[in-house]
This record gives C-alpha cells, sequence and structure tokens, in this order.
C-alpha cells in the first residue's frame, strides 16, 4: 500500500473538477483584542496562488505576514486573535466556514506548513521517526511499524545521509539544516498541494540555505504543489519566486511577477527596501535608509500607512487610504499581474 | 614593582597610532575548548578547536570584515580580543602590548580602548536599568573618563550622536524598537572614546529598512570618531558594504584574507567561492545564468576535525596532498610576485581564481 492509494480516498483530490486558484484570500482581517486596544494586524489582504505557483509574502516584523499565514492553516489564537471579515477560498470552498473537523481533513494533508525554527518546532523527547510517523499514524492509522518504513522513505526523500540509522535519533542530534529538512519531509508527508513556508531558511547558514532552498524548489516541482514563502529576505525571493506581494502594516501594498518588481517598483516601499539592501556585487558609499520606524499596529497612521516614513507623502496620502489599484504601462497598456496601493504610482514606476 | 610596571604599559597604551599603521596584530591565536568525562575525576578526553590559529592585522582607522559560517569561531575570536575569554595560545598584540599576558590595571586601560557591541539588542540591555543607567555605567569603572557631575551631559550627548533623542535618557529599554536599541549599544561602546570596536552580528537581529539606518550610521561615527572596527557577520553582502579588509575563517581557521576587492571579484579559496555563490542576489534576472556552488553536507565537528585542510571534506577539488597536508594561510605559490589581485593570502593547495559574483 503506498501514500497515493490512500490520499485518493480523500475528497476533491489533486487536479479535481475545480479551476481558478489553488488558495484564494479575500479581504482578509484580522486582529487581536489586546489590553492596550485593538491591534490590527491584518487590514484586508487578497491574494491567490496556482498549483506549481511560487508566492512570496515580503515584509518586514509586524507587517502580518505571519499572521496570515496562520489564518490560513487555522492555527491563530481565538482569542485574542479574531477574524473579523474576509474569505479563505481553497479549492473554490471557504474554510472559514468549515466546521474544525472539516479543516482538520485539509490541514496536513491538503495544506502543510513549515515552520522558521525547526528545533523548537520538533518536539525535544521524541525521536524524529516517531514524529514523522505520526502524520500517517493519525491521519491514514497505519501501524507503528509501517509509519517507521514510511519515515525513512520521507527522510530519504529530503536527502538526509543515512536514513535508515538516524530514523531513531532525537532532534538535538541534527545540525540545523538537517533539522529544517525533517521540517519539510513532515510538511510532505501526505503530498499536500499547497505547502505555506514561514521563513524556511532564516535561521540557516548561507550554503546550507541554499541546499534547503534548492531541496524545496525540486520537491514543489515533483509534486506540483502551491508554495506561499513568507520571508523577509530579496535575495531569497529573488532566486525562487514567481509572484511576490509586499506587505506593509497588515496590507498588501504592492504586487507584481518576479522580474516586474525588481526592475520597476511601483510602490515608494518596495523602492526603499530594495535600495537599502547592500550588494555582494556593488559596493556602494551610503546606503539609502528607509527613515523612520514600522507603524505601531495599536494606532496605525490614518490614510496610507507608510505616510510618516514616505519621501513622496503629500495631505492626500494623510487623509485617504490608497486602494490596490492595477498598474499599467504609460500609453496605458495592461501589465498582467501588477497592483500597488499608492496614490503616486505613475509617478514611482514612470519615474 | 608590578604596579610600577603595569603604569608603563598604561603609558604605552595612551600613545596614539598613525592612520594605516597596525593597531591591532593578533598571531596564531587558539581557543580550545576542554571536553571532560566522568563528575568526581574529570578526565579530558578531548577539545573543541573553536579557534585554532588565527593570525592577523587591524590597521588603524580601516573596518576589518570577519565572515564565516555559524560555529566556525568567528564570535570567539571576537571574546578573545576583548579579552573575555583566555586564549589557550598565541598572541594579541594591542600597541605592541600582548594584551593574552595582562591583567589588573594594565588590562583595564587595553579594555578601555576596545568596546564591543553586540548582536541581541534585546538581550544586551539590562532591562531594569535605564538607557542613562546602561549608557553611563562604563563610566563608574573608568572614572577619569566622565568626572561624576558630568555625566548626565556627557550620556545625553552619546544619544544625541547615535540619532536618539536625548530626552529618552530615563526611559527603559523595552520602550524603544530594535533599531533603536541597537543605537544604545552603540552608545555604549562608544562611551570610553575607545580606539577599536568589535561588532558581534550588530545588524543580524534587524529588520532589513532599519539595517540601513545602523549601517550608515556606523559609517558614519567611524569618520567622527576615527575608530577601527572589526566587523564579524555572517551577511557577505553587509561585510562587503562596510569592510576594507575581509577575512574568511572556517573551521577555527582563516581561510582566505584580503581587500574586499580581493576577496570579492577574484577569490581563490573554495570555501570563499562557494560561499559567495550560495549568498542570494536580489535579481532575478542573475538567477538564469549564474553558476551555484552548492556545497554539500555540514560543518564537520570542531572536536573532531578532519585532518589536513579541514574543508577538504566538502570540497570539490580535494585530493590526496589536502587531507595529508595542512596548507598555510598565504599568497599562493603561482600568485607569488605577480601583481595581481589574486595575489592575496590564501590557506589552499590548489588556490584558483574563479569569479562567482555576478558583474553589472
Amino acid at each position: 500500500m503506498s501514500i497515493i492509494d490512500k490520499t485518493a480516498a480523500v475528497p476533491a483530490p489533486r487536479g479535481g473538477d475545480h479551476t481558478g486558484p489553488l488558495l484564494e484570500v479575500r479581504d482578509l482581517h484580522v486582529e487581536f483584542h489586546t489590553r492596550d486596544g485593538v491591534a490590527k494586524a491584518v487590514n484586508g489582504v487578497n491574494y491567490s496562488v496556482n498549483a506549481g505557483e511560487t508566492l512570496a509574502v515580503l515584509g518586514e516584523s509586524g507587517s502580518g505576514k505571519s499572521v496570515t499565514a496562520q489564518a490560513i492553516m487555522g492555527i491563530l489564537d481565538m482569542p485574542p486573535g479574531k477574524i473579523p471579515q474576509g474569505e479563505i477560498l481553497f479549492r473554490g470552498e471557504d474554510m472559514l466556514k468549515m466546521s474544525e473537523e472539516e479543516r482538520r481533513k485539509i490541514r496536513g494533508r491538503k495544506i502543510a506548513m513549515i515552520f522558521q525554527d525547526a528545533l523548537s518546532s520538533l518536539n525535544p523527547v521524541l525521536t524524529v521517526g516517531y514524529q514523522l510517523g505520526e502524520m500517517f499514524r493519525v491521519h491514514h492509522g497505519m501501524s507503528k511499524k509501517d509509519a517507521k518504513v514510511k519515515a525513512i522513505e520521507l527522510m530519504d526523500k529530503v536527502k538526509i545521509p543515512a536514513a535508515k540509522a538516524r530514523v531513531s535519533d532525537y532532534p538535538h542530534q541534527f545540525s540545523g539544516g538537517m533539522r529544517q529538512r525533517i521540517m519539510i519531509a513532515m510538511a510532505l508527508a501526505l503530498e499536500p498541494d499547497l505547502i505555506i513556508a514561514d521563513e524556511p531558511t532564516t535561521a540557516l547558514d548561507v550554503t546550507v540555505q541554499a541546499q534547503v532552498m534548492d531541496l524545496l524548489a525540486e520537491l514543489q516541482q515533483e509534486y506540483n504543489m502551491g508554495l506561499i514563502l513568507i520571508t523577509h529576505d530579496l535575495g531569497v525571493v529573488a532566486d525562487v519566486a514567481d509572484k511576490i506581494a509586499v506587505m506593509y502594516a497588515g496590507r498588501i501594498v504592492e504586487q507584481a511577477p518576479v522580474h516586474e518588481l525588481y526592475k520597476r517598483p511601483a510602490h515608494p516601499y518596495t523602492r526603499g527596501l530594495l535600495d537599502s539592501i547592500p550588494r555582494l556585487d556593488q559596493k556602494g558609499q551610503e546606503l539609502y535608509a528607509i527613515k523612520g520606524l514600522p507603524p505601531n499596529l495599536l494606532k496605525v497612521p490614518t490614510g496610507c500607512a507608510f505616510n510618516p516614513r514616505c519621501p513622496k507623502a503629500d495631505d492626500l496620502c494623510r487623509t485617504e487610504i490608497p486602494a490596490l489599484v492595477p498598474v499599467t504601462e504609460q500609453n496605458g497598456a495592461d501589465l498582467p499581474g501588477r497592483k500597488s496601493a499608492c496614490h503616486f504610482w505613475k509617478e514611482t514606476i514612470h519615474g | 614593582m608590578a604596579d610600577l610596571n603595569d603604569e608603563a604599559v598604561a603609558a604605552a597604551l595612551d600613545a596614539p597610532v598613525g592612520r594605516g599603521e597596525p593597531i591591532l596584530q593578533v598571531r596564531n591565536l587558539k581557543k580550545h575548548f576542554p571536553l571532560t568525562q566522568g563528575i568526581l575525576f574529570k578526565k579530558q578526553v578531548g577539545a573543541v578547536k573553536a579557534v585554532d590559529g588565527v593570525s592577523f592585522d587591524l590597521y588603524q582607522g580601516e573596518t576589518l570584515g570577519i565572515v564565516g559560517e555559524s560555529g566556525c569561531g568567528k564570535s570567539t575570536v571576537a571574546k578573545l580580543l576583548m579579552n573575555l575569554e583566555r586564549a589557550t595560545a598565541g598572541e594579541v598584540f594591542y600597541k605592541g602590548q600582548d594584551i593574552t599576558k595582562l591583567s589588573g590595571r594594565a588590562l583595564k586601560a587595553v579594555r578601555r580602548n576596545i568596546q564591543m557591541v553586540f548582536q541581541d539588542p534585546y538581550t544586551s540591555l539590562n532591562p531594569r536599568m535605564t538607557v542613562g543607567d546602561i549608557i553611563g555605567e562604563p563610566f563608574d569603572i573608568h572614572s577619569e573618563v566622565a568626572p561624576k557631575g558630568d555625566r548626565r551631559r556627557k550620556v545625553q550627548e552619546l544619544l544625541d550622536v547615535v540619532g536618539l533623542n536625548p530626552e529618552y535618557i530615563n526611559r527603559y529599554p523595552h520602550q524603544f524598537s530594535g533599531g533603536q536599541r541597537q543605537r544604545i549599544g552603540i552608545a555604549r561602546g562608544l562611551a570610553l572614546n575607545p580606539e577599536i570596536i568589535i561588532c558581534d552580528e550588530p545588524v543580524s537581529a534587524l529588520d532589513v529598512s532599519v539595517q540601513a539606518q545602523v549601517i550608515n550610521l556606523m559609517g558614519k561615527l567611524q569618520d567622527e570618531f576615527n575608530l577601527s572596527y572589526v566587523f564579524i557577520a555572517h551577511d557577505l553582502s553587509i561585510v562587503r558594504h562596510i569592510s576594507d579588509r575581509v577575512g574568511v575563517m572556517y573551521l577555527g581557521k582563516m581561510a582566505e584574507i584580503g581587500t574586499d576587492e580581493q576577496i570579492y571579484e577574484h577569490p581563490t579559496h573554495p570555501y570563499t567561492q562557494a560561499l559567495l555563490s550560495a549568498v542570494p542576489v536580489p535579481d532575478p534576472e542573475a538567477r538564469a545564468h549564474r553558476e551555484r556552488i552548492i556545497l554539500t553536507g555540514d560543518v564537520p565537528s570542531p572536536a573532531n576535525p578532519p585532518s589536513g585542510c579541514s574543508f577538504r571534506t566538502r570540497c570539490w577539488k580535494a585530493q590526496e596532498k589536502c587531507s595529508q597536508e595542512a596548507p598555510v594561510l598565504a599568497i599562493p605559490e603561482r600568485f607569488k610576485g605577480q601583481d595581481t589581485p589574486a595575489a592575496h593570502f590564501s590557506a589552499c593547495h590548489f588556490a584558483e581564481e574563479k569569479n562567482v559574483v555576478p558583474a553589472h
């Protein structure tokens, strides 16, 4: 019996009758009720991912990128978290309206997540093989013995050397890169349609980071999975993403295919980010720095949330929230997939 | 007698060093942490060779970047330079004095001139002390720098220098963001007018937009106060941006050292080449025609390093010779006497130039 036989029994199989994006987030809002007031972490996020596609969600800490992911996975702490409005459509069905039982069926089986810190995401007192096998035991009711065989197969799949010998090792016996591979193996166990990777390589060294990102890309291609890559690293994004959503203060401020974004940013925040990273291939004098600090989510500035830090801000920006509108060429021709939430996107992109 | 000697040393340490002359000379520095077994009769069964024979010079007014993966010993080097850890062997000469052998007043005088900025601005500031107390604390130990009545003004000056509002003097660290906290850490480092600042991953905990602010601040302060930096980081792009010279460490040893142009555009050590090629470049155009060297495996354990060249287990060029003979850090034989940027110190038997950073 292989994994394929088993997953075939789950409703809505891969490439089912649903057409359209694999996952679509529509006007999602998330807020946290704290003693100091309501922190609006996500304020109307829209994005979609297709099978085999990589969407990178880029943003600084506190921009709401991880909270959005947690809402999709259904692992948001509620309370204090609350989703006042929005829809999360997986294959056309709104997950927010599903029962807890139905969501459990999707979680892990259809949508899986890779977390940033592998050491604290793995249980230190259980062997790696046991934790990997848990997916099969819980979701498929496999015996312990069969689950262990599957665990070894998975460890081979993510290229952990001597998988057979290491299956009974504990997480602390693995290096950082190997632990992250185990996290990937765990996410892949049930061959999900969508993987959400929350800063999967932030804690790793560059040489190991390259190994892990390569592995992820390879497996994604093999299984034709959708991938949401959450990161703050513009370099990693450039290497793997198909399209990018840039988040700031709980909103998407710019959306674009990867090549377009780096060539011609249409939002001052994106431009600032691109200018403020030191480059390996260039030695500049002084870095451009975005002045000021990311906003406090308890009191987001009125109008455009970026206005206090923006070099282009004027009165309009301080009063009116810019909508995420399609960006066009100077002659009005369409730029597919490009959107910007700036009153002055024309000036920003066309100089 | 000892006191007299100390005083002579202290006097020597006050002498200024000309720009471009070596201010810190590190020679064959080693730090081995013992591995013991047994509870009552602790028996040494081995040693973690965290730093295993590192030599370099730091020139006055320059920034020396040290890069390497985690576990390569770069932070231990920082601690040894501060004399926070006693070196197992080797010397660190500061203005001609070997600071690994100093103690008492002479060591105190050295520490005044070599200060440190730490990685994590969240844990390196005491949450129960106000910003004024944190920045002013060095004056308690080195009271000759600022007389008691003068301290508050001095702290406010420092806050102003690092771009914080001087009125924040009575606030606590939790009231500041990560970037602001790192500025407080820098202000504390500057308090005693040091000559050298050792920065151990000063910006790796910060967001991209804030990182640039702190990097720019450090550049500005270097010019203003005529500082020399040892800048330790794992982010190669940032190191290139700020450094005049760069040293690449691997498993407790220096693999390659040279000017930023020599290291980034003409690397000759295979490890440096692999490291540079693995850095993600924020340019999607480059991803198609970029050669990437992906190393297999992990860094070996420093408790049991491979024989010969420590990089040979992950090196694609490794041959018989590499396992028998440890390469020395020197200008490779084939480039000797030539006037090329490839003629810089590299510890490889088969040093070869290879450009891995796409040109622009």
